[in-house]
């Protein structure tokens, strides 16, 4: 009985971590999965989008903290340093539209592509000149309080961390079902040859969906800065990687599959990390991955047009 | 047009092939190679190691150059950096050694740079002496291959020693980075060291992760349960702040223990109240240092705003072991290769040299004895003397 319980401990315990870790990748696959609904393409800088997001959070938390730290409560300066590095941010996915896809988006797919991983590499060495080297430490935009229930461990950050991810998406989900845009983004997702014509211009529809996508990313950047507090230039490579297998797990497009492809990644890696020796990881999580795709090869939610058009 | 576009390239050729050798061979102008991570995963480490070696060169540029054998040289650094990783270290030293004609090299910071490089150097005949690498594969049967600090089967007894005096604890968690040289081979000799002491089985958790992770949720909450009393950690400056507040988040209580990887000037920075109390094993503590020691630290920290963490001041000791085994050798030849052996021989036959983290004489390894400390991060965040332990 007493192992029982102990055995459950454990397993929620683990259910915690696991919730926090695929947060970040679910609210991260979203941007990538967005960008391919509308241009058939992925955004290989998404990661290092998330980075520079990240950095502007940085910039915009300390600038608050030093401004109004006396005298405006915690939660509004969280909420502050929110909206502004979501706004900066949508610019910085806006730059990267025009300025890297927009150019190429009646080249062959593969330049595209190709973009998106040299627009990355230019963020990195341009972050790495202007800052430097040196690692940051994202200032703590609240107070972290570990509580114990039951046995289980978890923090104020944490839960705060699972609830916004979960509202964002929710957000993002009613943005896409119910307004004018939404419904453009999701027309130029189903033909983005004939929606053009009908006075929907891509030129808006494109930088708008990066801009979202980047906005997206800018809150998990901040979100990302209170979990894991160091920053670095190359921290959007890996992370960006695996949202990125999230985004195809999930079914290219699908904005639902993207982010239950990122918990799912999450809870993978996490137990994987629990039962297995840690260098057996990623080996055992992607082999699933790969397992679950011979089997699904749109993945969770694909669509069956978008296979003929692939990358 | 097409021939003379060949012979232009012959010529090239030609003069890549034999300028660099013929002319080092009249020059009067020593060079020094720095192996250091300048970017990648820890910049602090590489940053320390070229300001040391800034104030080392401008100690021989008051002096007027250094004088071996009677005669005055020009000194020149070449700093290359690593990116903290492997493969660039190794590529670092082969272009210092061929296309440089260094005559010894300072670095690499960490052993897992240091492990495969020292191998480069040592292929090549060229002098490499590692400041901070700990791992017992560096030097092992390079003669070529030095370090300026002790070794991790030292390090790891001291350590559980260590813990075991202080609190008593019979049961010890070690959480590592599996895919480095240095926390890979330290946790290991700290297990078997422990597990010597306590008995098999006393470490209750051993538990590993990857360079670049940033969650270590899972390994934490499996020594949370282990019911473990104190966990060891020896990674690296960016890498604890992480590992410390994950482990008090997910309920760990007791002491965490580091190593002398915690050493970096930027630990606390970055790290925070999280990490006061703490203590670590370590070359040299800043605070309360005399003599020698505390002139280079004042004199650093005036230059650049900060104490030096141990890398520098072991930066320091490696380029005054280098410059007293160049003055040894009597007489530079010019011909780099009899150069770099007779530095060499110098080097090992060096007794008792007094450095700002110790005194040391080399072991027919090319290691030194030296005393390690323990540093307790003191409630202010600065490096403290707490006790030291010698072979």
């Amino acid at each position: 009985m007493e192992s029982l319980i102990e055995l459950g401990q454990f397993i929620l315990q683990n259910l915690i971590n696991a919730l926090q870790r695929g947060s970040f990748y679910a609210v991260i696959s979203i941007g990538y999965s967005m960008v391919y609904g509308v241009l058939m393409l992925f955004n290989f800088a998404h990661g290092d989008i998330f980075m520079v997001a990240t950095y502007i959070g940085f910039g915009i938390a300390t600038l608050f903290l030093a401004l109004f730290a006396g005298f405006l409560p915690g939660p509004l300066i969280f909420l502050a340093t929110v909206v502004v590095t979501m706004f900066l941010a949508a610019w910085v996915g806006v730059f990267v539209e025009v300025a890297g896809y927009r150019p190429l988006r009646s080249a062959p797919r593969a330049s595209a592509a190709i973009t998106g991983l040299m627009i990355g590499i230019i963020f990195e060495t341009g972050i790495l000149i202007l800052l430097g080297a040196k690692r940051l430490s994202f200032p703590p935009l609240m107070e972290s309080v570990a509580y114990n229930v039951g046995g289980i461990y978890f923090t104020n950050v944490k839960v705060m961390i699972i609830i916004i991810s979960l509202f964002l998406m929710i957000a993002l989900h009613t943005f896409i079902q119910k307004t004018k845009w939404g419904m453009a983004m999701r027309a130029m997702s189903y033909d983005f040859l004939a929606v053009p014509l009908m006075g929907v211009s891509i030129n808006i529809i494109a930088p708008l969906t990066f801009a979202v996508g980047a906005g997206l990313a800018a809150v998990a950047g901040i979100l990302y800065g209170q979990a894991y507090p160091i920053l670095d230039p190359y921290m959007g490579v890996i992370i960006g990687w695996k949202a990125f297998v999230a985004a195809i797990l999930g079914g290219r497009g699908s904005m639902k599959g993207a982010a239950l492809a990122g918990y799912l990644i999450g809870f993978i890696e996490i137990f994987v990390a629990t039962i297995f020796p840690s260098t057996l990881r990623d080996l055992i999580a992607y082999s699933i991955i790969l397992l679950i795709l011979t089997f699904r090869p749109r993945g969770f939610f694909g669509m069956e047009h978008s296979t003929k058009l692939r990358l | 047009m097409k021939k003379l576009a060949c012979l232009v390239v012959v010529a090239f050729a030609f003069a890549m092939v034999f300028s660099p050798s013929a002319f080092s061979a009249r020059k009067t102008i020593i060079k020094i190679g720095i192996n250091a991570p300048m970017t990648g995963d820890i910049p602090k480490v590489g940053e320390g190691s070229k300001y040391a070696a800034m104030l080392w060169l401008e100690d021989i540029e008051k002096a007027g150059g250094l004088e071996v054998g009677g005669k005055k040289y020009e000194v020149e650094l070449v700093i290359e950096d690593n990116e903290s990783k492997a493969e660039s270290a190794v590529k670092a030293n082969t272009k210092m050694i061929t296309q440089d004609d260094v005559l010894a090299i300072i670095g690499p910071q960490s052993s897992k740079q240091a492990v495969p490089a020292g191998e480069v150097a040592n292929k090549y005949k060229t002098v490499m002496i590692s400041p901070w690498s700990t791992n017992p594969a560096t030097t092992l049967d390079r003669p070529y291959v030095f370090r300026g600090c002790f070794l991790d089967p030292f390090q790891g007894p001291v350590i559980a020693n260590f813990i075991t005096d202080e609190f008593g604890f019979t049961k010890a968690a070690v959480l590592y980075d599996v895919a480095s040289d240095y926390p890979k081979g330290l946790a290991e000799v700290f297990k078997a060291a422990w597990e010597k002491k306590h008995g098999a089985g006393s470490v209750v958790a051993y538990q590993s992760f990857t360079t670049k992770d940033t969650d270590f949720s899972s390994q934490l909450t499996q020594i949370v349960r282990s019911g473990a009393e104190v966990l060891f950690t020896p990674q690296y400056y960016n890498e604890v702040p992480l590992i410390v507040r994950q482990a008090k988040e997910l309920g760990w209580k007791g002491p965490i223990v580091g190593s002398d990887s915690w050493g970096s000037a930027e630990t606390v920075e970055l790290c925070g109240e999280a990490c006061y109390g703490l203590y670590f094993s370590s070359h040299y503590a800043a605070a309360g240092a005399k003599g020698a020691t505390k002139a280079f630290i004042d004199r650093y920290t005036d230059n650049y705003g900060y104490i030096p963490d141990d890398v520098a001041a072991l930066t320091w000791d490696a380029l005054r072991l280098a410059q007293q085994a160049i003055q040894d050798a009597g007489k530079l030849t010019g011909k780099i290769e009899k150069d770099r052996a007779a530095v060499k021989d110098a080097l090992t036959n060096i007794k008792n040299f007094s450095g700002i983290t110790g005194n040391m004489t080399f072991t027919p390894e090319g290691d030194p004895i030296k005393c390690a400390v323990i540093v307790k991060i003191n409630d202010s965040g600065e490096y403290e003397f707490y006790k030291s332990s010698c072979p």
